[in-house]
């Protein structure tokens, strides 16, 4: 199944909806990490502080959709850990993840509403 | 003029209204529709299995599985968990009561009739909510549903019922309809990093591998609750298995019994009504 | 306390096949519990059958032996309503036995 299709595809019906979610959550995370991925100067306790908010604060609007992943949860623990062992780029880093997997499960948990239809046997 | 633009609108208000209500007769779920779909879905997939064979789950999947599950059945691995049910529902509480007198019949092959929908309580009661309840109006704790007393207790219950047709009904109810209807929803719906819905395995893959594991039918899939899964070591309950399976798909599991999980089992249970209760089972 | 050893054992006149499930935690004692401490090795190390006095079936078993373990095997020289004796000890020092008619 690729994942890769282009933009102008007007090819429609169920295998490509589902594809096009994937592809879309695939998108939609690869352009969020893309942030997390930029070198920047060493972190400080506050960038990581205000990174592990955000990534909190999305994680808990995902647990009100009933749709966290286990993952984002890991990622927040982790970054957690390694800034209570002082290493601040690795917390942001990790934040920065949790953050952007939160926001993932988000866009499944709407986007996958009412597609659920497609997949229904009849 | 006001008499020319009258006649229009009625018009369109007429159809609007007939509209309106063919949607609405569209939209309302229809159960017996569903699980008739539901079933020739997967008879017409499997058509060298008879209907009953569904409920064996990967076994009726694959010859070489099939002779080990005959095997297996000579000495089952659940007969330590069945006898400890059956201990444990023989024993009375604190108040001198036992869980006979919280159910029909004394609960002896009453499984088949799980989960219900409680129309005074206006939410769908499971087994494990049942026999939870049952243990608190008797002044005792409630048990985890996780762990191995409640999977003992239900095996045991599952096993007076073995043979019988699963008989779930849906009362003519808009509010069991709506929770059949949200089980349905949740058996479809893709979650978890993974992406996976319970459909994504169990309706489109059946008898295809998931790693070294055989995927079972979701047609039947109800019936062998509670399992004995050799993969760990140990009796489980149907919350055991929702809760496990959302986590392999990387979703965070909900709180066991939480209203997702019931109406799943009201909804998944009913697709398979007619199927002979096999339970306690045992899974690889 | 109910015996931990289930035992089938039937005769076709010739071949006698056994079968038996002996309940036993069976840990490996390389397993830690929920609050971080090893669960201590606790396995059965010696099971015997025994027929007429003689063993016929002897298994040395170790930490590699799953939970609740099941055991299948057939032998001759046994007649219907014969005893089958067994008995297993484990790494604790903790036995126990009991004997079945072969049916």
């Amino acid at each position: 199944m690729s994942m890769i299709r282009k933009s102008g595809d007007r090819f429609s019906g169920r295998i490509m909806r589902k594809e096009s979610a994937m592809r879309n959550i695939a998108l939609a995370t690869v352009l969020l990490l893309s942030g997390a991925m930029v070198p920047a100067l060493a972190a400080s306790e506050a960038d990581f502080k205000a990174a592990y908010a955000a990534a909190e604060a999305a994680e808990k609007d995902a647990g009100a959709l009933r749709n966290r992943w286990t993952t984002a949860e890991a990622a927040l623990a982790e970054a957690k850990k390694a800034a209570a062992a002082g290493d601040f780029d690795a917390a942001l880093a990790a934040a920065k993840e949790a953050e952007a997997l939160a926001r993932a499960s988000i866009f499944q948990a709407t986007s996958e509403k009412d597609r659920w239809k497609d997949a229904e046997i009849r | 003029m006001r008499v020319r633009l009258l006649f229009p609108s009625a018009l369109t208000a007429l159809a609007l209204t007939l509209l309106a209500q063919l949607s609405f007769a569209a939209d309302a779920p229809d159960p017996v529709a569903d699980a008739k779909a539901f079933q020739k879905y997967f008879t017409t997939k499997f058509p060298k299995l008879k209907p009953d064979d569904f409920v064996n789950g990967p076994y009726s999947m694959n010859e070489d599985m099939h002779r080990q599950w005959e095997e297996k059945e000579q000495f089952p691995p659940y007969e330590f968990a069945l006898e400890a049910g059956k201990e444990m529902f023989a024993t009375p509480f604190k108040t001198g009561k036992t869980y006979a007198d919280c159910f029909a019949n004394g609960g002896i092959g009453i499984r088949q009739n799980y989960p219900y929908f409680d129309e005074k309580e206006g939410k769908v009661v499971t087994l494990e909510l049942a026999l939870n309840r049952c243990r608190e109006a008797n002044g005792e704790t409630p048990y985890s549903y996780v762990k191995d007393e409640m999977a003992s207790l239900t095996a045991y219950m599952a096993f007076t019922s073995r043979g019988k047709p699963m008989d779930i009904k849906i009362p003519n109810d808009p509010r069991a309809l709506a929770a059949y209807e949200s089980g349905k929803r949740y058996f479809y719906t893709r979650r978890g990093q993974l992406n996976f819905s319970c459909a994504s395995c169990h309706v489109q893959s059946p008898g295809e591998r998931i790693r070294a594991e055989i995927l079972a039918p979701a047609l039947g899939i109800m019936n062998a609750l509670p399992i004995y899964r050799s993969e760990w070591s140990g009796m489980g309950t149907t919350s055991r298995r929702l809760i496990t399976c959302n986590s392999q798909t990387r979703a965070v599991p909900l709180e066991p019994q939480s209203d997702e999980y019931r109406d799943l089992e009201y909804y998944l249970s009913y697709m398979s009504n007619g199927l002979p209760i096999s339970g306690p089972g045992a899974r690889p | 306390m109910a015996s931990t050893i289930r035992v089938r054992a039937t005769s076709n006149g010739d071949v006698t096949e056994v079968q038996a499930l002996i309940q036993h935690p069976m840990d490996t004692g390389l397993v830690k519990d929920a609050q971080g401490t090893l669960i201590p090795p606790h396995f059965i190390q010696q099971l015997t059958f025994e027929h007429n006095g003689k063993k016929v079936f002897l298994a040395d078993w170790g930490p590699a032996v799953a939970k609740d373990p099941y055991v299948k095997f057939s032998f001759k020289g046994a007649a219907k309503g014969d005893d089958l004796k067994i008995s297993w000890v484990d790494n604790t020092g903790a036995t126990d036995t009991t004997t079945a008619k072969i049916l």
